[in-house]
């Protein structure tokens, strides 16, 4: 390995199989020789099974219509579609609910792991917790229990719990109400753009300014007031052009407005919970990995503790939360794939599931369910390589 | 100039500042701001803690043998009390449940061994649970010889498959794992990229998918005519899975360990394997314990998935045991159930890893 | 003491202690600390492990609170009140033993930080000043780089550097050679003795013995959280009247 004596110019050459070298080179030949050995009798063995049951391979199937319908879709979808919408439409159900999840997470982890290292004494025990509890219970059975126990003992859709008439809960799911967008409406994400990027441009001012003279403006606050208070003023100022579309019970069940199935309400929730769970420690130690001297270097420097935290310990925290946060949210995506479970129509669900057993193309369906997952993976870790290469520390 | 000849004794802090008090003013109350969160922390534990005590113990029905007999509005553990057996053995026969324990009994006795730092002789113990306690276990479940009737596979369930398919799983996967580590550090490149590859596959893809495919595909590799029990393939997937994480693992122990101490190895004439096996991996195991206890937890809580490639495992016997339409209706008791019996392990197994590092770092400092 | 406190009446003194005492818990760190130092006055403090030295200095700018009795810094009365503090911390420089620097930020960065979001300097501005002072711990060349590309005595000279970009009226010193290498002690020092000849005043807990004689106007030594001994290098060294200070001194002058 590491250790490598230098050859031996003189004397006789040793016999191949104590040539260092050599001996690798076999090594090598040889497990090159088992693994394709190995996956030939596979391969073999494969196509014997395949011809015994009548299975072609290929991915012909694709093309083929699905004849079953899907709870939830992102895009057009009916029993009509074809199996390659069906990936699609699972592949788009996986990506929301894992997205929605990392969101939901993210700001619940952050909390509970700020919340972990506060000075108040029982607010850092019930975020710890928090913690323990949710980290050392299964996330299938924290599915269960939110789907099982919790959303489908809801009461029927006469009887749906409501908040203000507009919003309903029932055994069938979430209803709220739908925006309907009239035609002067188009100007209020117009002005939202506009905040945003009269945002962007404060705050690089700001900080050339800060640069230039010393003085800086609260930009951050300027910037929140601008982007929310805007399309506020304005959506006042051309009369509110947004009627809802409030979901109306109608004989047994609920018409207009969006719903929220409740797989995907269980899913979303237990995701969010569990994983918020590990990033909270993920936070609590981040933060505690950085020394206190550099607290008190800041501090003896007479910064305000605000921007100790701004200028000294949040950009040192960060180097050490996103390399595992990132993996959270990896293991969030590959976590959603329990889907399956409770029937959300995520990839795992619709596609190695249904499509797998209507099919017979075991191996070309899981193969492309894996492909998905090991692309996503592939694609975080390098972010990850580039993120670490950008921020590490130099060091001599 | 100034000498003070005399001592000044110590005294004690003023009042304000320690006991009881000071202490409520310092953790709880020691601006407007942290007063309200304190409030409503005592707020929000109220709200949640007052219903559940409600539910779980003043209100809930404990002794008896139906339905019937939870009249009251709390939680019904009559239902986990009569389906208790069925839970922990799964439909193992019920004349032969003393096989199940004396297993259970010996793993405990060798884990306890393990665990407590003062018992001698810790090198063979392990040994013995790595090598034979998974044989003389396999004689004792699954029967056949030495006079005990075969008790086949699909009648396992329950706490007990959980934990079979957990230390089987561990167990297959450290060799594997060590030898992929090792091979991930090697300078023989397709021997590296091998085991890169190997690894970063199976920690790439869902554990659900890996089960599926050791469900459906596995067949299908294996020459016609050749069937594999269910529980094996569950166990090969498991296998698979867990020893690319192992390999993470044991590669991060193996990093550890100064290079000087590979060097003074070769320096003294030890060739690879010896150098490893007599002195690197040794020292690495040690450092590696927290974080294979670590994974370890993730298995045993990931060992749920099974369900969904039929296997009943602790959850999936809960699960099966809610649609029986005798005791429709309690899921929640089943679930609170079983959440419990995996916090109890999952709780008291991250407890002794953050032990251990504690531990380890307390011996390094030195 | 007595006599100099007389002489130097009129005038503020920078740093004032009157009885001070602190507690961890339940233990009793400082103990009826009297202590008064005079613009331009370089004092250190020696005394072996855990007699409350490094406690008595970081009361000064609070990163310590102490709990009975009253410190004046500057003429300002340190309380909590949150801006006070600042601005007493503002006028007193701190030098650590394991230099604290922030490795995110480079030489330059670090030295300009406080000077850019506490005194709201221009960039420009603040560079200068950051380079002024880099120059004159010896390091200018180096101000591009990352602290952890520096040696440990590279390290400390930044830091001194980064402290005195506030201007401060008062430095403090805890420890700052116990951390390095032998071969790098001298460089920290010599600009330690550099900033004294220039009128700095300074307050040392240090074990360099050395640097005590040649730039000390006074030598404080403690035990179990109190001043025992209080006197000029000289008397100090050579006449030490307590026992405590006698045992002390043959231990770290013995060999």
């Amino acid at each position: 390995m590491s250790v490598r004596p230098k050859a031996h110019t003189l004397g006789p050459k040793p016999p191949f199989w104590r040539d260092r070298a050599k001996r690798a080179l076999i090594f090598q030949v040889l497990l090159i020789a088992a693994v394709a050995a190995f996956l030939l009798y596979i391969i073999g063995n494969t196509q014997a099974n395949l011809a015994a049951r009548g299975i072609t391979t290929g991915f012909g199937f694709l093309e083929r219509t699905a004849g079953f319908g899907i709870g939830q879709s992102l895009i057009e979808y009916s029993s009509q579609s074809t199996y390659g919408r069906t990936f699609v439409v699972g592949l788009l159900n996986t990506l929301l609910v894992s997205a929605l999840g990392v969101v939901a997470a993210t700001i619940i982890g952050f909390t509970v792991g700020i919340a972990r290292l506060s000075p108040n004494w029982l607010i850092a025990r019930l975020a710890s917790g928090y913690i323990e509890i949710f980290r050392n219970i299964p996330l299938l059975l924290q599915i269960f229990f939110w789907y099982f126990a919790v959303l489908r003992t809801m009461p029927s859709a006469r009887d749906s719990y409501s908040l203000g008439e507009v919003i309903f809960l029932n055994v069938r799911g979430l209803y709220l109400p739908e925006p309907l967008f009239e035609s002067g409406f188009g100007l209020i994400p117009l002005t939202f753009g506009v905040a945003i990027v009269a945002s962007i441009a404060l705050v690089v001012w700001n900080k050339r300014r800060h640069e230039a003279t010393g003085k800086r403006l609260p930009a951050g606050w300027i910037s929140l007031a601008l982007i929310f208070g805007l399309p506020l003023l304005v959506l006042v100022a051309t009369g509110v052009p947004v009627t809802w579309d409030v979901p109306e019970l109608r004989g047994f069940n609920f018409r207009g407005g969006i719903t929220i199935i409740p797989e995907f309400l269980a899913l979303w929730l237990a995701l969010s919970i569990y994983t918020a769970s590990f990033i909270a420690e993920i936070v609590r130690s981040g933060i505690q990995a950085i020394s206190h001297g550099q607290t008190e270097a800041a501090q003896a420097l007479s910064l305000p503790q605000k921007l100790v935290l701004r200028l000294v310990i949040v950009p040192q925290a960060l180097r050490v939360i996103i390399p595992p946060l990132t993996s959270q949210y990896l293991n969030l995506i590959k976590n959603s794939s329990l889907a399956t479970a409770i029937g959300y129509p995520d990839l795992v669900s619709v596609f190695a599931g249904t499509t797998l057993n209507q099919t017979g193309q075991a191996i070309e369906v899981i193969s492309m369910t894996m492909a998905v997952y090991l692309i996503i993976s592939l694609l975080v870790s390098m972010f990850m390589n580039w993120f670490n290469a950008r921020v590490a520390l130099v060091e001599r | 100039m100034t000498i003070q000849l005399k001592m000044i004794e110590a005294r004690p802090a003023p009042k304000n500042t320690v006991g009881p008090l000071a202490w409520l003013r310092a953790n709880l109350f020691s601006g407007p701001v942290n007063t309200v969160f304190t409030l409503l922390g005592f707020y929000l534990l109220f709200v949640l803690l007052t219903p559940t005590i409600q539910w779980a113990f003043i209100n809930a029905d404990w002794v008896g043998t139906s339905r019937d007999d939870c009249s009251r509005e709390g939680a019904c553990w009559v239902f986990v009390n009569a389906r208790l057996t069925q839970f922990i053995y799964g439909l193992y026969p019920r004349t032969e449940l003393w096989r199940v324990n004396i297993v259970f009994a010996s793993f405990a006795v060798l884990i306890a061994w393990l665990a407590i730092p003062r018992l001698p002789f810790k090198r063979w113990v392990a040994l013995a649970t790595l090598l034979a306690f998974p044989v003389f276990a396999y004689f004792m479940l699954y029967g056949g010889h030495f006079g005990l009737s075969v008790v086949p596979t699909h009648r396992w369930g329950g706490l007990m498959l959980t934990l079979i398919l957990a230390v089987v799983g561990m167990v297959a996967a450290l060799p594997i794992g060590i030898l992929l580590a090792l091979g991930r550090r090697s300078q023989m490149p397709i021997v590296k990229s091998f085991c890169v590859v190997f690894i970063e596959f199976w920690r790439g893809v869902p554990l659900i998918t890996i089960l599926f495919m050791a469900s459906v595909m596995l067949p299908l590799f294996l020459p016609t005519g050749m069937s594999v029990d269910r529980l094996v393939r569950a166990l090969i997937g498991i296998t698979l899975f867990q020893s690319a994480y192992m390999a993470e693992v044991i590669r991060g122990g193996l990093q550890a360990i100064p290079k000087g101490q590979e060097e003074a190895a070769a320096a003294l004439g030890m060739g690879y394997w010896k150098r490893m096996g007599l002195i690197v991996l040794p020292q690495a195991l040690k450092m590696m314990i927290p974080g294979i206890v670590n994974t370890f937890i993730s298995l045993f809580k990931d060992t749920t998935l099974v369900m969904i490639i039929g296997l009943f495992d602790l959850l999936g016997i809960v699960q099966a045991a809610l649609s029986d339409s005798r005791w429709l209706g309690f899921a929640l008791e089943g679930y609170v159930f079983a959440a419990f019996m995996f916090w109890i392990f999952c709780f008291s197994m991250s407890r002794y890893s953050q032990y251990l590092e504690r531990k380890l770092h307390t011996g390094h400092k030195r | 003491m007595n006599e100099q406190a007389t002489r130097a009446g009129a005038e503020t003194p920078m740093v004032e202690m009157r009885g001070v005492n602190k507690w961890y818990g339940d233990f009793h760190v400082l103990r009826d600390i009297d202590l008064e130092v005079k613009r331009g006055e370089r004092i250190v403090i020696c005394g072996p492990s855990g007699s409350g030295k490094s406690t008595l200095i970081r009361c000064i700018n609070h990163l310590e609170e102490h709990q009975a009795g009253e410190i004046v810094v500057g003429g300002v009365p340190l309380t909590q009140d949150v801006k006070r503090i600042e601005q007493i911390r503002r006028s007193v420089g701190m030098v650590f033993q394991h230099f604290n620097l922030f490795p995110h930020l480079t030489v330059l960065e670090n030295c300009c930080l406080a000077p850019m979001w506490v005194q709201k300097k221009p960039r420009r501005e603040a560079e200068e000043l950051a380079m002024r002072y880099l120059e004159r711990v010896q390091i200018a060349e180096q101000a591009r780089k990352y602290p952890g590309q520096l040696s440990g005595g590279q390290q400390q000279r930044v830091a001194i550097a980064r402290s005195l970009c506030m201007h401060p009226d008062v430095m403090l010193f805890d420890e700052p050679t116990s951390a390095l290498d032998p071969e790098m002690i001298k460089e920290v020092l010599d600009v330690m003795v550099e900033l004294a000849r220039e009128g700095m005043t300074m307050l040392c807990v240090t074990h360099e013995m050395g640097f005590a004689k040649t730039v000390a106007d006074r030598v404080i030594f403690m035990d179990q959280g109190q001043i025992i001994e209080e006197n000029a290098p000289e008397t100090f060294f050579n006449n030490p009247q307590s026992e405590r200070t006698q045992l002390f001194l043959s231990q770290i002058l013995g060999h």
